[in-house]
């Protein structure tokens, strides 16, 4: 008798498709864990305790957010690999978040800056996904875009009160705008994988959200006094896992906790 | 301070009986009716003590949001800490009925002229004393904190029913992640031993105080101690004596380590079949002593971390305050 020695089984390789979609997948549950954790990162610090409640519920929808995005792009790309996984085991390079969401969080105002650039984004391009052809997506992107509306009600809020504040808080609030908008072109990027998600009608790209975008936050900046940033350069990397040298420390703290005991069960 | 004027003699005397009658009755004080000065003192010392320990308690397991080890457990963590923001909040405002200000009793937390509760003069140094701290510390808490549902003050016992519920919540998830940590590796089980022989006796010892009858330092403030919890049981803002629940607390506790396969750091630790209760060793308040004081390295460290936080803010609450009086006149205008 014969022992037919197989290879262990490998991951079997996703359709091409699926493959696309995955990628996306995680690059949105990326930005969304990763912003999640610099606010965590927040609280018990935050200027209010209002505050240390309002932004820990704010990074607990975004955990949220990344739950889902994680674990349909874990089944989608053929690894079987779960939510934690992902969020535990891969390295640096692996992630594709924006570089917006791993800034530094900076003083109240450049998060506030950060917030008002991701949510205003987030709540449009979830609102597209909501009329995407995918089941799962579009019931994610209606739910994930109602949430994240609070968020802009949030940041919107923040926005005014500082513009409109005391010469102090108007100051931070425009040095912070001005931190954070070279890296806001990066949430509207479209590479090939978009592309291709795109012109089979798979999801609508991020791209196409762009104007409506700007008009949103020249509302609300206009409304407050402000002027829109013009930024003379604008940051990239992010989506192809090339992030900022501050990126490292924030997955080994992330992640130290998994990797100390592995084979761990939480 | 907003106190009623002092009424007449004759009224005062009317409205102590009248007070008194409520509280025998068991009805509840509404921050509208008369009290007597030393009710209103003693309550809002214990609201506001209260509402400090929920805002630093977010310290200990706050350090480890950004480290959770799964994503699950980040957003329980997550949700258990907002809740104790949240209650901080709702205390805040229970003790405002009082005719205090919040911004008062926060910089009273921030200037040593009032105490959180010292079991948080420890620190969390592992993963698994998150798990610990809601177990243990929460499950103290509910304990406590149940009999304030029914507690004199109105709007206090409303207060505790919502803050209750959800730390009952809380006291399963961290059930719950000890038994994760004890159904896994050994080096996870080890994590979680640990923990517990680090938070047993705090919670055991500082989440209920000195013995009503024997509070620790010399005669006469063991004495004054004693007069303070007659006075809290009389007026019903307290219903049980600290030992009635601490032993409420051990019996809960003894089986549910059982059944996690955790041992509990006290070998006096057994079933007394005649009290119908476990024994345990009685606290040495001696050891407890330096942790209720002020001068430890995590009391001060706890205190010098809210003050931080709230000194960088600052410049955000000036702006919303600058802000909301700039609308609010704009809103005035616009009316005038």
């Amino acid at each position: 008798m014969t022992t037919t020695r197989e290879a262990p089984p490998r991951h079997r390789a996703a359709p091409a498709g699926d493959a696309d979609l995955a990628t996306l997948l995680l690059r949105l549950g990326d930005d969304a864990l990763v912003l999640g954790q610099r606010l965590c990162q927040w609280i018990t610090w935050a200027p209010t305790v209002d505050e240390d409640l309002a932004l820990s519920n704010i990074a607990l929808d975004l955990i949220g957010h990344a739950r889902v995005l994680l674990t349909r792009a874990g089944r989608l790309d053929g690894t079987g690999r779960t939510e934690d996984d992902l969020a535990f085991t891969r390295p640096e390079r692996a992630f594709t978040n924006v570089l917006l969401a791993e800034l530094p969080n900076g003083d109240f105002a450049a998060t506030v800056a950060r917030q008002l650039a991701y949510t205003h984004y987030a709540v449009l391009y979830y609102e597209a996904l909501a009329g995407c052809a995918d089941p799962e997506l579009a019931a994610f992107g209606a739910r994930a875009a109602k949430e994240v509306a609070f968020h802009r009600l949030h940041a919107d809020r923040w926005t005014r009160t500082l513009a409109g504040g005391t010469a102090t808080s108007a100051r931070r609030l425009r040095e912070g705008l001005e931190r954070v908008w070279p890296y806001t072109a990066e949430l509207f990027e479209e590479d090939a994988v978009l592309r291709r998600l795109t012109a089979s009608g798979t999801v609508p790209s991020p791209a196409g959200v762009r104007r409506a975008w700007e008009r949103a936050v020249a509302d609300v900046l206009t409304g407050a006094g402000l002027t829109v940033p013009a930024p003379a350069w604008t940051a990239t990397g992010g989506r192809s896992g090339l992030h900022t040298e501050e990126f490292g420390p924030l997955l080994a703290e992330l992640q130290s906790v998994h990797r100390q005991f592995p084979g761990g069960t939480w | 301070m907003t106190a009623p004027t002092a009424a007449p003699a004759v009224d005062a005397d009317a409205s102590l009986a009248r007070f008194e009658e409520l509280i025998a009755a068991g009805e509840t004080i509404e921050p509208r009716d008369w009290m007597p000065d030393g009710y209103r003192r003693m309550l809002v010392r214990q609201i506001a003590q209260h509402a400090h320990s929920e805002i630093i308690g977010m310290q200990p397991e706050g350090a480890w949001l950004t480290r959770a080890p799964s994503l699950h457990r980040k957003s329980v963590l997550l949700a258990k800490v907002q809740d104790e923001a949240g209650h901080g909040l709702y205390l805040y405002s229970a003790a405002e009925t009082l005719g205090v200000d919040r911004a008062d009793l926060l910089d009273a937390l921030h200037h040593g002229r009032q105490r959180a509760s010292a079991t948080f003069n420890h620190p969390a140094l592992t993963w698994a004393d998150t798990g610990a701290i809601a177990w243990l510390t929460d499950g103290a808490a509910v304990i406590n904190q149940a009999p304030l549902c029914r507690t004199s003050y109105g709007p206090y016992a409303r207060a505790m029913r919502r803050v209750c519920q959800e730390e009952a919540f809380h006291v399963r998830q961290g059930y719950d992640l000890m038994r994760a940590l004890c159904e896994g590796t050994p080096e996870q089980r080890e994590m979680a031993q640990d923990a517990v022989d680090r938070w047993w006796l705090p919670a055991v010892a500082l989440m209920f105080g000195p013995p009503d009858t024997e509070a620790g330092g010399d005669a006469r403030t063991a004495a004054l101690g004693a007069a303070v919890s007659r006075r809290a049981l009389a007026w019903g803002i307290k219903r049980h004596t600290n030992d009635e629940l601490r032993q409420r607390f051990v019996d809960t506790c003894v089986p549910q380590a059982e059944r996690l396969g955790l041992t509990l750091p006290d070998p006096a630790i057994r079933w007394n079949e005649e009290r119908g209760h476990y024994d345990f060793t009685p606290v040495d308040w001696d050891t407890y002593r330096e942790a209720l004081g002020d001068d430890t390295h995590w009391a001060r460290q706890r205190v010098a971390h809210r003050r931080a936080a709230h000194e960088d803010g600052t410049w955000v609450r000036e702006a919303a305050a600058a802000y909301a009086a700039r609308t609010d006149d704009t809103a005035r205008g616009e009316d005038g």
